[in-house]
Order: structure tokens, then sequence, then C-alpha cells
């Protein structure tokens, strides 16, 4: 472990255990000792679900991000950006309009990486030969649009408006009311997906100099493409199955931390997850506790947050390494 | 002994177009090979398939007794050094983290091994980038950012170098120097194919010439022998002429198309 690393994780855990205890109803240390006390349902119920969701949708989110830029050789990429997520909603969309997840409630994570991974496919069909960021942006578009449509005709063709409302509160994305099952059934999938992110860590160094070096060091470009989908579509997909679109968060983490590992892309895999997890749960614990009449969606706080964010990694030619290195 | 690196009727197919159309030779280890010809003729898909990205639709690239297309990656990449035409650096790394990218076909799970170390440090005075090694190569200039991308060639210390036009958008000076290492390399016994478009370039360093046009080998053999004005004018269609004068073998293009301009 980097000193960055172990600085990351141990900004992490401060953090993580602030959340647990801020809040309207004050928590004296000696709750934990109390189980029947309902200060200790609202610490186990309420507010641990939420930072341990945070936890995992932030670190798949910032892990996905840094994967997705160093395959894509662009500073831009995210599971947001390029409509990977726009799809995992699609898909989750679909299982709660057709009625799958009173089936069983695996449906929701199942079907959201389903359609991560149809979204993953297309994008790598698109543009997986291309080297081209711009290839990549454009085939995020189209995904998002794809995504987009397949939620709206979902929503219009839902039986009733409550399922309308059940259908539009969840895609505004937010950590809020999820209990511990909603994070075992997030979590397997989510420790899957990042477990296979770091086997492409070699690829991606490789793909720094282009893919026919790549190739030429003897890197699989296209069992890189099958892992990174794999990867993808389930820590993305159970991450938007459980909370919703979240955007911008694999954007801004592995863009502040590039510069501290040296830029290489292996190396900022697990800085971008411990950073990502750190993000969403300082974003969380803020829309919890901002003094607004409705608590405010943390999946809204994201985009307030990120979309310029974007603009100024944009305008500051953010695909920096690309453009300096002699493009 | 580093096991023989050849084609035979070697022919590949990239969309509707034959790029290579039977070729075959043998590449010799310790020299420098030049690759010429015109653009189009089919240097890089040559250079390619001898390293094994590009598959054959007929005709094959043997190491050694073994078919290329057989070899598992990692060893193959062990054996033969790729340097692809404009390698564009995606981040600003250091510029010895790109060399340490050389030794990813020798590299285990846990990265970096000291055998690796030391080759990167080996690769990195050979090729003259040492005392800069901590810079970002977004920061470098042309020339230097050529040395480094060879030394990134050179960090796995594969038998075979094969490097597709090295010298693009070199001054004069950094392409001697980039010649230089070549030679060099081939000197510790590797053997060494580069394409080039400079003629007079490639008179002065090959040890081995071989022409390439629509697909075929038109020539090959030592620059004096292979590098005839008949040849240029056939394969180029421009008007050389060529004589040796100080022991070395020059080569003037006069004008295009018997044009004398």
């Amino acid at each position: 472990m980097t000193r960055l690393e172990a600085l990351l994780l141990a900004g992490l855990a401060l953090l993580a255990f602030g959340s647990l205890w801020a809040g309207p109803v004050a928590m004296p240390l000696t709750v934990l000792l109390h189980p029947d006390d309902p200060r200790f349902i609202i610490l186990t119920q309420l507010r641990l679900p939420r930072v341990l969701l945070a936890v995992l949708v932030g670190g798949a989110m910032g892990l996905s991000g840094a994967a997705l830029q160093g395959y894509s050789r662009n500073a831009l990429a995210d599971p947001g950006v390029l409509g990977v997520s726009s799809m995992a909603s699609a898909g989750a969309v679909i299982a709660l309009y057709f009625g799958l997840t009173a089936v069983t409630p695996w449906a929701l994570p199942v079907s959201a990486a389903l359609g991560a991974a149809l979204g993953g496919v297309l994008l790598m069909t698109l543009a997986g030969w291309s080297e081209s960021a711009t290839t990549f942006i454009l085939a995020g578009v189209l995904l998002n649009t794809l995504g987009g449509a397949a939620t709206a005709l979902a929503l219009s063709l839902a039986p009733g408006p409550w399922a309308q409302a059940e259908i539009i509160n969840w895609l505004m994305g937010s950590l809020t009311d999820r209990s511990l099952d909603e994070v075992g059934l997030a979590a397997p999938f989510i420790l899957a997906g990042c477990g296979l992110v770091f086997l492409t860590g070699r690829a991606l160094d490789a793909l720094t100099l282009g893919e026919a070096a790549a190739a030429g060091l003897g890197v699989s470009l296209r069992s890189l493409r099958v892992v990174l989908v794999a990867a993808v579509a389930l820590s993305a997909g159970a991450s938007v199955a459980v909370s919703g679109v979240i955007g911008f968060v694999g954007l801004i983490v592995p863009h502040l931390l590039r510069p501290h590992v040296g830029a290489r892309p292996s190396a900022l895999l697990r800085p971008s997850l411990i950073g990502g997890a750190i993000l969403l749960v300082a974003a969380d614990t803020a829309v919890r506790l901002a003094p607004t009449p409705a608590e405010l969606k943390l999946g809204v706080a994201m985009a307030v947050i990120g979309a310029p964010f974007f603009l100024l990694v944009l305008v500051r030619g953010g695909v920096q390494g690309r453009w300096s290195a002699g493009r | 002994m580093s096991a023989s690196l050849r084609a035979e009727g070697l022919s590949v197919r990239l969309g509707d177009r034959d790029v290579l159309d039977g070729v075959s030779l043998a590449l010799d280890a310790g020299q420098v090979t030049v690759i010429l010809g015109p653009n189009g003729a089919g240097k890089s898909t040559l250079i390619g398939a001898l390293a094994g990205l590009v598959p054959p639709r007929a005709g094959s690239v043997w190491l050694g007794d073994a078919r290329l297309e057989t070899l598992d990656r990692r060893l193959r990449a062990r054996r033969i050094a790729l340097l692809p035409q404009h390698t564009d650096i995606a981040w600003p790394i250091s510029v010895r983290s790109l060399v340490e990218l050389g030794r990813i076909p020798h590299q285990g799970a846990f990265g970096l091994g000291a055998p690796d170390r030391q080759a990167v440090d080996r690769a990195l005075v050979r090729a003259g980038v040492e005392a800069f090694a901590h810079r970002p190569v977004a920061e470098l200039s042309g020339g230097e950012r050529a040395r480094v991308l060879i030394a990134r060639g050179l960090a796995g210390e594969a038998d075979w170098l094969l490097a597709d036009e090295p010298l693009t958008g070199l001054d004069p000076g950094h392409a001697l120097d980039a010649l230089a290492l070549f030679r060099g390399e081939a000197a510790r016994g590797a053997g060494v194919l580069l394409s080039l478009h400079d003629l007079d370039l490639a008179a002065r360093i090959a040890d081995r010439v071989i022409v390439l046009a629509e697909g075929r080998v038109q020539a090959d053999g030592a620059p004096a022998d292979a590098l005839t004005s008949a040849l240029l004018q056939r394969v180029y269609g421009v008007t050389a002429e060529v004589r040796i004068a100080a022991g070395r073998l020059r080569i003037d293009i006069v004008g295009r198309d018997g044009h004398v301009e």
C-alpha cells in the first residue's frame, strides 16, 4: 500500500465514522452497548446502510471511472458520461415495470447489470477499435440517448401514477431509506466487479502507448474488453440498481488523483476506489445534514458539483496527457 | 543464439486489398535490416505480421520452429519487441514509467521485480536518457521523446526489435542518434528491422535492405546490390543517380518519372 492509499483510507475511516455519528439525533458511544435503545436502531438501520452503500457505490464508480479512462485513454470517461449508467438504469426500470422485483429482489441488480453489460458491449462495438476520444464520447451520447429513451418508454407505459412516481423518485439517485437488504443485494456484484477491474491494471498501463504497442507487448485487447465490460456491468449496474444514477464520481475522482500517482493507469485504480468512497460518503452526509426543507437528492447534488467540473476539465484540455504529449 | 524470425509465402488481406502477396524472407540476427518502399507498399503490415499482430491469409511467420500464431502472446512479446508508428502517449507518466512498460511481457502478477528494474536501468543508459528518467514524457522534445520510446523497446531485451518508421519527425542529428542506437542493438546480437523512407539514411545504416512494393519483395540484399537506379525507377517512379563516393553509397534523386528537375 502506498502512502497516498494509507492516507485516503484513514480519511475514509474518519469520514465514515463521523457520518455515522452526525445527525439530528445525538448518538453517545454508549448506544453501542444497548441494542434495544431506539438510537441503536437509528444507527444500525438508518445510518449504517447509507454509509455502507455510499462506500460501495462511490468506490465502484471511482474505480470504474479510472478503468474506463485508462481503457479509452481519455480523462473525460466514466460510466455516466459513456452511457453505461443510463443503460443500467433502463435495465432496472424495465425490471420495476414488469414487476420482476416482486418475484425476487435480485431481479433489480441483475437486470441493471444486464443493461450495463449491453451498454458496455455496444460501447466497445461502436468505439472499441477506435483510439479517438471523440468516438468514445459520441458513443456515450448515443448510449445515454438510448438508455433515456428506454426509461421514458417504460415510464409512459407504467401502470398508474404511483408506479411512475416510484420510478422517477428512484431515477433521481439517492441513498435515502436504504436498508441492509440493499447492501446485501449490491455488495456481491460490486465486489466481484471491482475484483475484475484489478485484473486489467497491466493491460491499461500498456494502452498508454496505444493499441498497437499494447498488442505488441502481449496484451490481448479482446480479453481486456471482455473483462472490463463484465467488471463495469457488475459494479456500475449493481450501484445503479440500489442508488439510481449518481454521476460524475468516476469522472472527478480519478482526475483529481492522477497527478499524485504519476499518471500510471494501474497505480490510479486503488486510490480511485478509496477516493470515490470518500467523495460519496462526504456528499451523502452533506445532503443528509443540509438544512433543506426536503432532503436534496444525492444524484442531483453530484450533478451540481460534477457538471461544472466536467466543463473545467474540458476547458483546461482535460485530455491533458493526450494533448501535451505532442498531439 | 536466438531463434530465427522468418516469413514464408506470407499473404495478408486487409478489407478487400491484398496488402502482402507471397512475401518470404528470413531476418538475420546481429544485423540491421531496413524495409523500404513507397507509401502503401505494405511495410507496416509486414512489420505487424512479423510481430504476430496481423493474421496472415496464407503462409506464416515462424520464430525458430514455432508458428508465431501458436505462441503464447506474452512469450512472443518477450522474443519480439515492436515499436509501432506514431506512438501517442496518453498520460503524462515519467520517462522511467514509460520505459518500464517495455517489461510488461516479463512482469509477474506483483509488478516489476529486481531483474526488470535492472533491465530498465540498462535500457535508460543505452538510450542515453537516464539523465531525465524522472521527467514527465509530456515535457520532452521530439528528439528526446523518440529516444525514450526506443528505450522502451530496448527494455524488453528481446531477440528481435521491429521498428516502424522510428525516425519520423526527427531532425538529421537526432535521426543519426537514433540509428546509432539501433546499430548498437545489432552489435549486441539482436536482429533489428526498421522501416524507413530516407534512402540515403537506409543505405548508410543497413546491412541489408528489403524493398517492398505492391505487397511483394522487389529487391533484397546489401544496399549497394539492391538499390540500383533501375529499381528505384520501377518502385518509386523516380530518376536517381546511385554511386559510391568515399566508400559510401550515395543516392541522389534527380527527378520524377524521367523528368529531371
